[in-house]
């Protein structure tokens, strides 16, 4: 996959909270939604019915309005479009673009391509694994970091490489890791997740 | 040497369990000529080159095809040469074509099944001995068959947990090499969609959705997907080891009863010919392995037949809500309750044949034997693993104990017959015990789909047509237009002049086609019988597991044959049923009879939010 591939999916699984629910981290919903947002998937459910093939579109819009696919999401779907839920859960966890799980403010990708994994990503992998308490996909118990592996970032001259959001980290070594998220942190706390 | 076609049956090839039919079902499909190992076959346009060679005696080995579940194509076990091709194709999904050259036993079909079958058992358990299938499992039969000796690949698979959480059913993924034989049958067969498959690659996996326990899923309990899994990854929850305690339990009186389908299957785990019954050695290896008394279902659903039959005929009469449909099976009851709650009003309030036998055993037959309730220990032996499920259900415990206390598959009898060193095959014919192990030939014939429709209209014909009863012979006896394996059967028959509309379906994707219809307006039935299980009972998700095509029609066939045997075939001709009601009940629909052998039926919708869980139906 080439970076600018790269950077374009991850900008799609990126997806930027509503209004006013940016910086709370987690995402609420957890199955006790009342908000207007069920509206609008409804909506976007109707709009789609009758078309052959639309639960993709229909995920990933859903996605939008949600920032992931929780299980009550896809239920609805499901019963919307007529679709077994065994089907809607097979399509949202077959593709990465889908998240079942709230997503981070910010992204960390660990590069895992061939150059950066024999100059250390993985010491660099499991350093912000600890650092974090999660594993890969998961986000930080504070909402701000989703950990994410991914292969070549084309960046191969600068290895291992690390991106957070839109920055690139070159040639991080384990002990940097908590220095780096804590800047990181600290200069960008105050915007809106990158759409 | 030739392989001619056989004649076509038209009448069984749409096959209630068959989704994908042939091509050209209305027309006569065209004939094509194939050579398969040299010889020269004759098949159908359609037809598969599997299809083929099997016909031809070329048994190709398979693993996710199954002919109750479809062509799936995904293992590449039945792989063959055929001349032309570029690779070696799958014989289950390649459609026969005139003048094609097949080998199916070349070292390159060899080889390439081998190391199929060797990189399945790379993440599949080595765990052999502690199965639940060992010695009759599919892919066990296929390594040995391919001559496999030694485990040439290794691969770690993500561990999965087991999944206890269902009354009836066992998921253990571990053991999953999927097939897609139960998501296919879940999906495409049962329309109930709770199985499918999650996440790619290596991560793949079957599993409800969210990686639910079958319990918090809308999982209907059929069991279909155990009977087709060709491994270990999805069983009945096995309870016969209680079974085995409480009949050594010198302070329990155990008692047991066996559904009618069971008698035309449990022959197959002991080597006897698929489609012979053996009700007289059942009864015999029953008392044998101790219980206290043997009954029989068949009882509980010619009691059934006296109830729904008065059900119906006082909702035609008072103009009550129909079609009545049947509600003999739990599976369906279950499906009705989470897919099709509108339905509930038009479902019998009779309870099954099993917890009218259960409610009967723990009130009349206790008063009778002198035994207090709560120390009769009730055992079903059921062609079903929704029983297990039903059996569990809080409101069924007339007595104040729950009716049934274990619900064994027909499997699990097997085995427990096995454990005990009985062979089955060589015991003499036992009988039943009276009164409750009395019955006729319209309660053997519900284990067939139709049979609870044909033992319904022996009665209801007669008691509309204000025949005496009691009188052998009076009033028509077999039902023709209700038998047979088509997924959804209708018909119009005159009872004492009245009209009456009926269908039957069996299958749950049929069911809710047929429902779906009826939703429409664009049909109308006085009376409906649904079974889960496509080809009803006999082929239900507890029975011996087989891939023989016919099997469900030779197991129908048993109990057909059965039902000619009986003297009396009427339920309302039985004279322990009739006992039963001057002693006991009163009449059908009594105040009694609907206190102990009537239900009542919840929409999961309603008992989710009267909880106060927040579930999105559907």
């Amino acid at each position: 996959m080439s970076a600018a591939q790269t950077k374009e999916r991850r900008a799609r699984l990126e997806v930027a909270p509503k209004p006013g629910e940016a910086g709370k981290g987690t995402c609420k919903c957890q199955g006790k939604l009342a908000d207007d947002r069920y509206g609008i998937l409804d909506e976007i459910i109707a709009k789609h019915k009758d078309t052959p093939g639309s639960l993709i579109p229909v995920l990933h819009e859903a996605q939008q309005l949600f920032g992931c696919l929780p299980e009550d999401v896809q239920s609805r779907i499901a019963k919307g479009l007529g679709l077994p839920e065994s089907e809607v859960y097979g399509v949202a966890t077959f593709y990465s673009l889908f998240s079942l799980r709230p997503k981070g403010k910010w992204t960390v990708n660990v590069c895992l391509g061939t150059a950066c994994y024999v100059r250390g990503a993985a010491a660099c992998l499991e350093a912000l694994k600890k650092e974090l308490g999660v594993d890969i996909g998961g986000t930080s118990r504070d909402g701000l970091f989703t950990l994410q592996a991914v292969r070549c970032l084309g960046a191969c001259a600068l290895a291992p490489v690390v991106m957070i959001g839109e920055t690139v980290f070159a040639r991080v070594k384990p002990e940097d890791i908590p220095r780096i998220l804590a800047d990181y942190a600290a200069t960008h706390s105050s915007e809106v997740a990158a759409s | 040497m030739n392989v001619a076609l056989p004649q076509r049956k038209p009448e069984t090839q749409p096959a209630p369990a068959r989704p994908v039919a042939p091509p050209g079902e209305a027309a006569p499909a065209k004939v094509v000529r194939l050579t398969i190992d040299g010889r020269t076959v004759e098949a159908h346009e359609g037809e598969t080159v599997l299809d083929a060679a099997r016909r031809a005696g070329r048994d190709v080995p398979t693993l996710c095809y199954h002919p109750a579940v479809g062509r799936i194509g995904s293992c590449r076990v039945c792989v063959v040469e055929i001349e032309g091709a570029r690779n070696l194709p799958a014989s289950c999904v390649t459609p026969v074509a005139d003048g094609m050259v097949v080998r199916t036993n070349t070292p390159a079909v060899r080889e390439a099944r081998r190391t199929v079958v060797e990189l399945l058992l790379a993440a599949h358990p080595h765990d052999c001995l502690k199965c639940e299938r060992n010695g009759r499992c599919e892919l066990q039969d296929l390594a040995m068959r391919l001559g496999i000796r030694t485990a040439r690949f290794h691969r770690e698979k993500e561990h999965r947990e087991r999944d206890a959480s269902s009354p009836a059913l066992v998921r253990e993924p571990d053991k999953c090499v999927l097939c897609g034989r139960c998501v296919k049958v879940c999906n495409e067969v049962q329309a109930v969609g709770v199985l499918g498959f999650a996440y790619r690659g290596t991560r793949s996996c079957v599993t409800p959705m969210f990686e639910h326990g079958l319990a918090e899923s809308k999982c209907v309990s059929c069991g279909q997907c155990a009977k087709v899994c060709p491994v270990g990854a999805i069983s009945e929850k096995e309870e016969w080891e209680r079974v085995l305690d409480a009949i050594a339990d010198p302070d329990l009186h155990v008692v047991v009863q066996v559904a009618p389908a069971v008698r035309a299957a449990i022959g197959e785990e002991f080597g006897i010919p698929a489609g012979t019954a053996v009700t007289g050695k059942l009864a015999t290896a029953l008392h044998r392995l101790g219980f206290d008394a043997v009954f029989d279902t068949q009882f509980g659903a010619d009691l059934t037949i006296m109830e729904e039959g008065h059900e119906l005929l006082e909702r035609i009469k008072s103009r009550g809500k129909l079609p009545l449909i049947t509600s003999c099976s739990p599976g369906w009851v279950r499906f009705c309750e989470t897919f099709f709650p509108d339905f509930l009003g038009n479902l019998s309030s009779c309870k099954s044949p099993q917890q009218m036998m259960g409610a009967v055993i723990k009130t009349y037959y206790a008063k009778k034997a002198g035994v207090a309730p709560e120390r009769i220990f009730s055992v079903s032996v059921m062609p079903c693993t929704a029983k297990k499920y039903e059996a569990a259900r809080p409101e069924v415990n007339a007595s104040g104990v729950r009716d049934v206390d274990v619900a064994l598959t027909t499997r699990e009898l097997a085995r427990m017959i096995k454990a005990a060193g009985i062979d089955l095959a060589g015991l003499p014919d036992g009988e039943f015990d009276p009164p409750l192990g009395i019955s006729t030939g319209a309660g053997t014939i519900f284990g067939a789909t139709g049979g609870v429709m044909e033992a319904a209209l022996r009665t209801v014909s007669e008691i509309a047509a204000k025949k005496p009863s009691g009188k052998a012979g009076a009033g028509k006896l077999e039902f023709a237009e209700v038998r047979g394996l088509e997924g959804i059967r209708e018909a119009t028959l005159d009872l004492g002049g009245q009209e009456v509309r009926i269908a039957v379906a069996s299958g749950l994707g049929n069911a809710a086609r047929l429902l779906q219809r009826i939703r429409d307006g664009k049909a109308s039935y006085h009376f409906v019988e649904i079974m889960a299980c496509p080809g009803g009972c006999v082929e239900g998700g507890g029975q011996p597991r087989s891939c023989d095509p016919e099997i469900a029609a030779k197991r129908a066939a048993a109990l057909y044959a059965e039902d000619r045997r009986m003297k009396a075939r009427k339920s309302h001709e039985n004279l322990a049923v009739r006992r039963l009601y001057e002693e006991f009940l009163g009449k059908p629909g009594s105040e009694v009879a609907h206190r102990l052998l009537h239900t009542t039926y919840q929409s999961v919708e309603e008992v989710a939010s009267a909880a106060g869980v927040r579930k999105e139906a559907m």
